[in-house]
């Protein structure tokens, strides 16, 4: 007889093991599902861990969660071919507890937060994969593995399957994907002393750097590039859309060798020795891309719900946030016994209510427009580079005539309504 | 039939990188696995507990973290699971770690009586493959090394067959029950653990043991202090020199490669008649 659980949740990644963490906390009987040899180990992000949502599951983390750095510069670059224009934001007090963000490796920190939700009761198997959701009647019993007598059955199945949720695609609620609706990242995790690290960064013991890239990082194509320091490696990556991609031929790992010899990157890097090289895809549809959440006996977390926001590559507290969310309801419907979606789908009403999907709706067309409107990056980065070099160079025009010369080459190039028009419809993508 | 397997944590050796300066192994460099003939040991220990009936029981020594492997050794289908874990075991060489586990296996034999015991035919870290002969002797059992198959187990007369491994070929050997086996990886293909198997892992708990629970036991034969191997020097083996790439057509390669060894004076004897 193939056991019966109260939920069965697929994948160990953020989401997955938030709301495994904090069912297991509340006494249900959880078995959650890990393709990988062990959580983290095919997982990829940046490297940024947001503090908030993460100390909603589990107050001070810090002391003992295995972090990188604490980032207490935030640096903002747009860069051109042979320039860069900077800006961005040190302050010494996110360098001290509560903190603000972190950098992380995921492969261990995801280890760690798995373990928290097996010490919480959680039951963890790894190297599985789930090959469907096993389903009666309209309604969402279980899931099959690929392992013999692989049928395992729960009231409710938690898809936190990521990007490419393969199960939600089974079960309708998503369709595959537009090439504009994702993105493709690939990123190196380069080996360097923590001496080096501070001394370029400019940093002192414990403090963490990240650098997001617009502009020549990716060849003016939609998308970023980013730069940030662990504790003696440092993780460089580049990704845009597949349909930008596909559009300038671009090949992904080409775009992160062009970046890694970029001469304004190229003095970080040196020395250094290639320790990873991964690759993901990252969901950046936004509002208008997120499927089906609640079903029948199953409900859609993370990454899997495509809950990223592209603009401030926020995902991963995102998908601890939404996975709480699914426990609670969770939490809630075994009180009452009811799985069904009308039951589940308070977990809906309570995503959009929340942060996530407000701030996704506040973007909603940000990427489509700088999609569809390719000049942003293509255009405007190279003029402001070129008007900040005229600008802090030193020969003899009065500043007056400077600022003149400056406007005039910025509308001279493309005329004033049509600038006046991109600075309007980005306003508005954004506002 | 009771069948125990001695099993090992051991760091990944396949990607562990060596400290170039102390010729160390970073075992941080390398993710803690079970010893891959282990894995084998406990698969056959399986299969046959799958024809003859019985329990399978796994035996580790070492950190607490070591119960990992015994998990492990619970998903490919063992019933249970011992771990001995103790300050007192730390820095132990082979001689110490075979005493350590015949007298834990001593423990079990009194609550269940050993039939058997598997032990992989070394582990990958240290590569001594002593650990399995020395528990043989400890107890007096016959020790057979390099087991590729085992043949046949006629409970009744308490016997069995088992082939063995030898440098010039093959033999085949009777030994009496109990008796100890260290296996090959040839013995076996590790199966795709069953779902249910890996649900009984993640929920399974060894029993932990320290020194005081294994009864009469000489404190100066454990650990460090029982352990007289002196590791004089490590090195990195010498990369080999020199070679030649043969490169051209299939035909052009082994006209060659026949070339170069006609020349060789010293490789055919019949160019060394005299």
């Amino acid at each position: 007889m193939p056991e019966k659980f109260d939920v069965i949740i697929v994948g160990a990644g953020p989401a997955g093991t938030s709301c495994a963490f904090v069912c297991a906390k509340n006494g249900l009987n959880v078995l959650l599902i890990e393709r990988g040899e062990y959580p983290g180990s095919k997982n990829v992000m940046g490297g940024v861990l947001y503090r908030k949502q993460m100390e909603e599951l589990i107050p001070e983390f810090w002391k003992e969660a295995p972090l990188e750095r604490p980032v207490i510069e935030q640096r903002f670059w747009m860069m051109d071919k042979e320039s860069v224009v900077q800006f961005g934001y040190k302050g010494l007090e996110w360098g001290q507890e509560p903190y603000n963000n972190f950098t992380v490796l995921r492969a261990q920190f995801d280890q760690w937060f798995a373990q928290k939700a097996v010490e919480a009761g959680a039951l963890l198997v790894n190297e599985t994969v789930v090959t469907e959701c096993l389903v009666e009647d309209g309604k969402v019993v279980g899931v099959r593995t690929d392992r013999p007598d692989g049928d395992v059955f729960a009231d409710v199945v938690v898809l936190a399957d990521g990007v490419n949720s393969l199960l939600g695609k089974q079960l309708g609620f998503h369709k595959e994907f537009r090439p504009d609706e994702v993105a493709l990242t690939v990123m190196e995790v380069i080996n360097l002393s923590k001496d080096k690290i501070n001394e370029r960064f400019n940093l002192s013991e414990n403090q963490g750097c990240t650098i997001e890239i617009f502009g020549d990082s990716t060849k003016g194509n939609l998308g970023t590039a980013f730069l940030y320091t662990n504790k003696d490696s440092l993780n460089i990556g580049v990704g845009t859309t597949l349909s930008s991609m596909i559009k300038a031929k671009l090949k992904p790992y080409e775009l992160l060798d062009y970046l890694k010899t970029h001469p304004m990157v190229k003095p970080f890097l040196e020395g250094g020795e290639s320790a990873e090289y991964l690759a993901h895809l990252i969901p950046e549809g936004g509002y208008r891309s997120v499927p089906k959440v609640a079903g029948n006996g199953v409900v859609v977390v993370g990454d899997a719900a495509q809950l990223v926001n592209a603009i401030h590559r926020e995902g991963s507290n995102m998908a601890m946030a939404s996975g709480k969310m699914a426990a609670e309801t969770i939490i809630l419907a075994k009180h009452e016994g009811d799985f069904s979606e009308s039951s589940l789908n308070r977990y809906r009403e309570e995503l959009y209510g929340s942060f996530i999907m407000k701030d996704l709706e506040k973007y909603k067309d940000a990427t489509h427009v700088f999609e569809k409107y390719p000049q942003y990056l293509r255009d405007y980065v190279p003029m402001v580079n070129r008007a900040a070099s005229k600008f802090f160079t030193v020969d003899g025009t009065p500043k007056k005539d400077k600022q003149k010369e400056i406007m005039r080459s910025v509308t001279g190039e493309k005329g004033t309504i049509r600038v006046l028009k991109d600075i309007y419809r980005a306003w508005k993508a954004v506002k | 039939m009771h069948i125990v397997v001695c099993v090992k944590q051991v760091p990944d050796t396949k990607i562990i990188k060596i400290n170039p300066k102390t010729n160390t192994l970073d075992r941080r460099s390398a993710p803690a696995i079970l010893n891959p003939y282990d894995a084998h040991a406990v698969q056959e220990a399986v299969r046959i507990k799958n024809l003859t009936g019985g329990t399978v029981s796994v035996l580790s020594m070492g950190p607490p973290q070591a119960v990992a492997v015994i998990k492990k050794s619970i998903e490919i289908g063992a019933d249970r699971g011992f771990l001995i874990s103790d300050r007192a075991f730390a820095g132990a060489d082979t001689l110490a770690t075979s005493y350590a586990l015949s007298k834990a296996l001593e423990k079990i034999s009194m609550d269940l009586e050993v039939d058997m015991v598997i032990c992989g035919k070394h582990a990958i870290d240290g590569d001594t493959g002593q650990v399995g002969p020395g528990i043989a002797r400890r107890l007096d059992i016959p020790p057979i090394t390099n087991v590729i198959e085992v043949t046949r187990i006629n409970l009744p007369e308490g016997n069995l067959i088992v082939k063995r491994k030898q440098i010039s070929g093959y033999e085949l050997i009777q030994s009496e029950l109990p008796c100890l086996l260290t296996v090959e990886k040839d013995i076996n293909d590790i199966e795709y653990a069953p779902m249910p198997n890996m649900i009984k892992a993640a929920r399974y708990e060894p029993v932990v043991w320290s020194v005081s629970d294994l009864g009469e036991v000489d404190r100066k034969q454990l650990g460090l202090k029982g352990s007289p191997t002196i590791v004089g020097k490590m090195f990195t083996p010498p990369k080999l020199e020199g070679g030649k790439m043969i490169e051209g057509a299939l035909e052009e390669q082994l006209n060659e490669l026949m070339d170069i060894l006609m020349e060789r004076k010293d490789l055919f004897s019949f160019n060394n008649s005299k």
